[in-house]
């Protein structure tokens, strides 16, 4: 058989959705950013909102997610994105409004934001990146720092007596009245994209039902904050980080 | 004729963004200039012009939402005084560097810190020098009464709009709790989604169409070559600010040999310094800078001939005395008569000092 009998409209299984620009990923391979990145662009393109959808991005590594979705953008100052979703989803009720932002621009620098948009109830969606470290900047304690874990300003381990303890901002989320849906996800393989998929699709439609604020968490990995290779990334946030920040649904109403 | 009524100056910042078409409103209370966002809530424009009124949970969150709603092309805007314009610099810095049009009102009290809750002229060099991270100017207007408290309204959000930049009403207790009689001006509309397609969707965030790129804000600029040309574009926009948007007022400086130069509030009582001094035969004139960036240079450069002295007259310790200390250059003796910490001086009081100071 010919490679040619081969490439056929019918034989087609995948593509990449044109919402996801032809732009050079900055991520680091093995990063859960970009799988989150494709997760939202497939969404916007299935649901047809291309027109009608507006993400926010934060400081962080996800800056730049406004480079690789082709929808219009708005960068926040850290931690505040909450706040400009806020104002453009009330402005412009009629658009699918949502937040993107890592764990220190969200449970820490902007945890004031973050409680006070979901508190209200705002009808927008907030993708939460926690990875439990700052990438960014090269590997800083992040707020969801496990107790233990080796970070370039917890040289020894996170001490909760030095450093605190690593804050569960999803579990405070869930119990605000403003919230609709609050649930915590993982994309480290096709199963759990899936289910990843299927919930950034319900908080989106969410936004448009007036029920509250939407709220996803994906645990993921950063394997050059974390200096070990994808594979073995995986792995430890499996053993680590799932028993700390059990996956599933906390509030869906 | 037009109606007038009878309302304070805070209250007429209110009433102007209901009356010329404002989008949305988003602010924090906070002493001298909490009537702004009370009479907003009172008077419910969600009801009528469907204007958003919102109590934020901070000035952060405050400014924030204003980014926000300014990146959709709207008309947005929020209001304060001096502590929390402090937190909210970070937000206009951030206005400036992604090229947004909004506007902040600044009811000014007395600093630092926490400070009083008197009024105050204090955040002059804070408004007009930057506040904020990085080279950016505010268009700052300096309102003297409640009527200009109304009007600057609609002129600062025209001027915001104009070079999609911040504007900033920089008024202090006074204008802001003084109560007078307002002119009411014809309303505005709000814009439409059409019209705001129209005059926005170069770069606003109102929905990617088929027929355009995707429109991105933000301020970040990685590359330095990159940022210092849009930094330079950024100069340029001030500088055609300053050419073409100078605002001032003068009360006999035609043959004034002397010349107090004083803005807002002290700008009204400097006026009657002027008349004690016509009294006793001394040719003393007034300058207001209605505008504070862009500032009245030329307008202070062509009076310094023909004067023997300036007295800048402030609430604070000299702050836009530097202003006009750069323009007259040694040419002409510039004195400083202030109080501070909330007092405001008499005419007399504020007589008395000139006097000193040319004798």
């Amino acid at each position: 058989m010919d490679i040619k009998d081969i490439i056929k409209p019918e034989n087609k299984v995948y593509g990449k959705t044109p919402l996801l620009k032809d732009a050079i990923l900055h991520y680091c391979p093995g990063c859960s950013h970009g799988t989150v990145h494709k997760i939202i662009a497939e969404i916007i393109e299935e649901m047809g909102i291309q027109d009608r959808t507006i993400g926010i991005s934060p400081v962080g590594c996800s800056v730049f997610a406004y480079n690789y979705l082709d929808i219009d953008w708005q960068q926040a100052a850290h931690g505040r994105a909450p706040a400009l979703a806020t104002a453009t989803k009330r402005l412009m009720p009629d658009k699918y409004v949502f937040t993107y932002q890592g764990d220190g621009d969200l449970a820490s620098i902007g945890t004031a934001e973050i409680m006070h948009a979901c508190n209200r109830g705002e009808n927008i969606v907030v993708i939460f990146i926690n990875n439990a470290i700052y990438g960014m900047t090269g590997g800083q304690m992040a707020p969801t720092t496990l107790l233990g874990q080796v970070t370039a300003t917890t040289p020894y381990g996170r001490q909760a007596d030095l450093n605190g303890y690593p804050l569960k901002i999803t579990e405070l989320i869930a119990q605000l009245e403003g919230t609709c849906y609050v649930t915590r996800q993982s994309v480290q393989n096709p199963a759990a994209v899936r289910k990843t998929k299927k919930a950034i699709r319900k908080a989106f439609e969410n936004s448009m039902m007036k029920k509250g604020t939407s709220f996803v968490e994906v645990v993921s990995t950063c394997n050059s904050g974390w200096k070990i290779p994808p594979v073995q990334a995986n792995k430890w946030m499996e053993e680590n980080m799932f028993p700390f920040y059990p996956l599933g649904d906390m509030k869906d109403r | 004729m037009a109606e007038k009524i009878l309302m304070k100056g805070n209250e007429a910042i209110a009433y102007a963004a209901i009356n010329c078409g404002c989008d949305g409103y988003f602010g924090y209370p906070i002493t001298p200039q909490s009537e702004v966002m009370e009479t907003l809530m009172k008077e419910k424009p969600w009801e009528t012009t469907g204007m958003v009124v919102l109590q934020a949970e901070s000035e952060t969150s405050s400014i924030n939402m204003v980014y926000g709603g300014a990146c959709c092309g709207k008309k947005v805007m929020t209001s304060s005084s001096s502590p929390g314009i402090s937190l909210m610099c970070e937000g206009i810095s951030y206005l400036a560097g992604a090229e947004l049009p909004c506007l902040v009102v600044n009811v000014m009290r007395g600093g630092p810190g926490l400070g009083t809750i008197q009024p105050s002229q204090g955040d002059y060099f804070q408004t007009t020098k930057g506040g904020g991270h990085g080279d950016y100017r505010n268009i700052v207007l300096a309102p003297a009464s409640a009527q200009d408290m109304y009007d600057f309204v609609d002129l600062g959000f025209e001027l915001a709009f104009k070079y999609r930049n911040p504007a900033i009403i920089l008024g202090d207790g006074v204008i802001g709790q003084m109560m007078e009689k307002v002119e009411l001006r014809p309303a505005k509309a709000r814009r439409t989604d059409e019209e705001i397609k129209k005059l926005c969707a170069s770069w606003a965030t109102i929905g990617k169409t088929a027929d355009r790129k995707a429109n991105t804000i933000t301020s970040l600029a990685l590359e330095a070559d990159v940022q210092e040309r849009f930094n330079i574009k950024l100069q340029k926009k001030y500088a055609e600010i300053e050419a073409n948007e100078v605002r001032y007022s003068t009360y006999k400086t035609e043959d004034a040999e002397h010349l107090i130069v004083a803005f807002g509030c002290m700008s009204r009582i400097c006026e009657n310094v002027v008349e004690l001094a016509r009294e006793q035969g001394i040719k003393l004139g007034l300058l207001r800078p209605i505008t504070l960036f862009p500032y009245p240079k030329a307008a202070i450069d062509a009076l310094v001939p023909q004067l023997k002295s300036i007295m800048s007259v402030e609430l604070n310790a000299g702050q836009m005395i530097e202003d006009i200390r750069l323009i007259s250059n040694g040419r002409v003796p510039v004195n400083f008569y202030g109080r501070q910490g909330g007092m405001v001086p008499s005419p007399e009081e504020i007589f008395e000092a000139f006097i000193k100071t040319i004798k």
